[in-house]
């Protein structure tokens, strides 16, 4: 049965006379981890600030956990964990100790020892935070979000602006709540990051959701047609079919048949990639 | 309560730990009270019907590094906390606002404390400026009551500072002209009349009289130790810094 840990229904944050979020629903399920993929400026983190409790909403309906963050008691806060786009750390605390600060705001916090091994500071315990590197500072944004034992964690663009060195240890941090049986709400602009991570994926532009569904699906990539290419006696040829097996078992029963190479011979399916750009360029959902 | 004292113990490792903090609030008056001592020291102040020049500057010192300790401080490591999005972060646990906000004023109450503790030892052994223990009650009584009091003030500030930046500059260019306006740097009888009347708008001066009084024994010793009207004055600032504080004090960085 589905369970959902956030609900939203119609959400829509106007600052000014400029609409940021124009009638956003969403459904995350108890354990999953969702990506909100979008461009910048889209509405992601307008919208992952008013499920924190940051921001007060224009209109329509948010239950986070069952309640409106707006209305955030301290009991709804022991439960979810916020990783902010950009925050630093208290330079002259060292890891352990950061970790140690944040665990006493709970009443029923993680070892501090277990979750500096989960986000793999391991051997950085003792290190002070403005000395450790950009991946390390983000890993261990992600401990002082996890050292709470929440039930959800929010992560606004864990990895914008890494290296891809840093990029991977953070997604390797991120994998790793997946395991702990945690609820994940991900923002990101990174089409490999959603892809990576995500069971589901919902993509955002200009302030509305234009598709979701499983990275594998979505914007009914499953259902596209294959492009078939290849070079063969009369030129470039590229066909478009719905039944790439039969196509293709035509075209080589023919090039052996009538004895021409398929040069070049590609068989490509729609990417993620391709989906996302497509359906963000159109800046709206269609219509 | 145990949330407070767990807040304030890593609030004071990370000031201890902090270069810019224990230079600018803890050697600073130190330094500051050495070259006063040593370049004026053998003159006599025309208050109180003459006393010597330390006598003067040990308790004008412990004026300035309580308030260094309190307004100073506080403003400047809030804003910087702000910018960084540190208090946002915080403010997304179950901790309750006004646990951190306790904690970092009692951060600052404990190094005033320690500042009078440290710049009453070296008046004494250095300048013979004998700790006036008789008069300690009314001393802390002034200290806590001006300490609380720039520390509403110091909060309140935070929330004309738009950057990290910003901060040094707009609170030393608020203290640092006072200090001299209010006789902490410049002795009262060398400041011309109009000068006392325009600092005491402020509540340097009112808090500078207070602490004066406090420790300076009047005449022989005798006379009221605190100095209430000055003292009520201080307290009105602080209420009225607590008050914009409570209006217009932002978790988020600018710009959010």
């Amino acid at each position: 049965m589905f369970e959902p840990a956030i609900s939203i229904r119609g959400l829509c944050k106007s600052y000014g006379g400029n609409e940021a979020v124009r009638g956003v629903d969403l459904e995350v399920g108890v354990g999953e981890v969702f990506a909100f993929l979008g461009p910048n400026g889209a509405g992601k983190t307008t919208t992952v600030e008013i499920l924190e409790g940051y921001r007060r909403r224009s209109g329509g309906e948010v239950a986070v956990l069952g309640e409106d963050p707006e209305k955030a008691r301290r009991e709804w806060r022991e439960r979810i964990g916020i990783v902010l786009q950009s925050c630093r750390l208290d330079p002259y605390l060292t890891v352990r100790e950061s970790l140690e600060l944040y665990a006493g705001y709970y009443s029923h916090p993680r070892p501090v020892a277990e979750v500096v091994e989960l986000v793999g500071l391991g051997g950085k315990a003792d290190e002070r935070t403005g000395k450790l590197s950009g991946g390390q500072q983000r890993r261990l944004d992600v401990g002082m979000a996890l050292i709470g034992d929440p039930e959800l964690l929010f992560l606004d663009e864990p990895t914008t602006g890494f290296d891809p060195q840093a990029r991977r240890q953070a997604w390797e941090a991120i994998a790793g709540l997946r395991e702990l049986g945690k609820t994940v709400f991900l923002t990101t602009h990174y089409m490999d990051e959603a892809q990576r991570l995500a069971d589901r994926v919902a993509i955002i532009a200009a302030g509305q959701v234009v598709a979701q569904g499983t990275p594998a699906d979505l914007g009914d990539r499953d259902s596209q047609p294959t492009t078939i290419s290849y070079r063969g006696p009369d030129g470039d040829v590229s066909l478009s079919t719905a039944t790439p097996v039969q196509t293709l078992n035509e075209l080589t029963g023919r090039a052996l048949a009538e004895g021409f190479e398929l040069e070049n011979l590609e068989v490509k399916r729609p990417t993620l990639e391709d989906v996302y750009l497509e359906l963000t360029e159109q800046g709206g959902p269609p219509a | 309560m145990t949330l407070v004292w767990h807040q304030f113990r890593y609030d004071q490792k990370a000031f201890w730990r902090n270069p810019a903090s224990v230079f600018f609030t803890v050697m600073f008056p130190v330094v500051l009270l050495l070259i006063f001592a040593t370049v004026f020291g053998d003159q006599t102040v025309d208050v109180r019907g003459g006393i010597e020049t330390t006598t003067y500057y040990v308790p004008a010192i412990i004026t300035l590094s309580i308030i260094s300790a309190t307004m100073q401080s506080l403003a400047m490591s809030l804003v910087i906390a702000r910018e960084d999005g540190r208090l946002k972060r915080g403010r997304g646990t179950p901790m309750p606002p006004w646990v951190f906000i306790s904690g970092r004023i009692g951060n600052s109450i404990v190094v005033a404390l320690l500042m009078l503790a440290l710049l009453a030892l070296i008046g004494d052994v250095l300048y013979g400026v004998a700790i006036p223990w008789d008069r300690l009650p009314a001393i802390l009584l002034t200290l806590v009551v001006g300490a609380a009091a720039f520390c509403c003030l110091g909060i309140a500030l935070t929330a004309a500072i738009p950057s990290q930046d910003a901060a040094a500059p707009i609170v030393n260019a608020l203290l640092l002209p006072l200090y001299f306006l209010s006789g902490v740097f410049i002795p009262d009888d060398q400041l011309p009349s109009g000068v006392i009347h325009f600092a005491d708008l402020f509540p340097i001066r009112h808090f500078f009289e207070a602490f004066f009084e406090a420790y300076v024994p009047a005449g022989g010793g005798g006379g009221a130790a605190v100095s209430w009207d000055n003292l009520a004055i201080v307290a009105l600032w602080g209420v009225a810094g607590l008050l914009l504080a409570v209006r217009f004090f932002r978790w988020t960085p600018r710009g959010d």
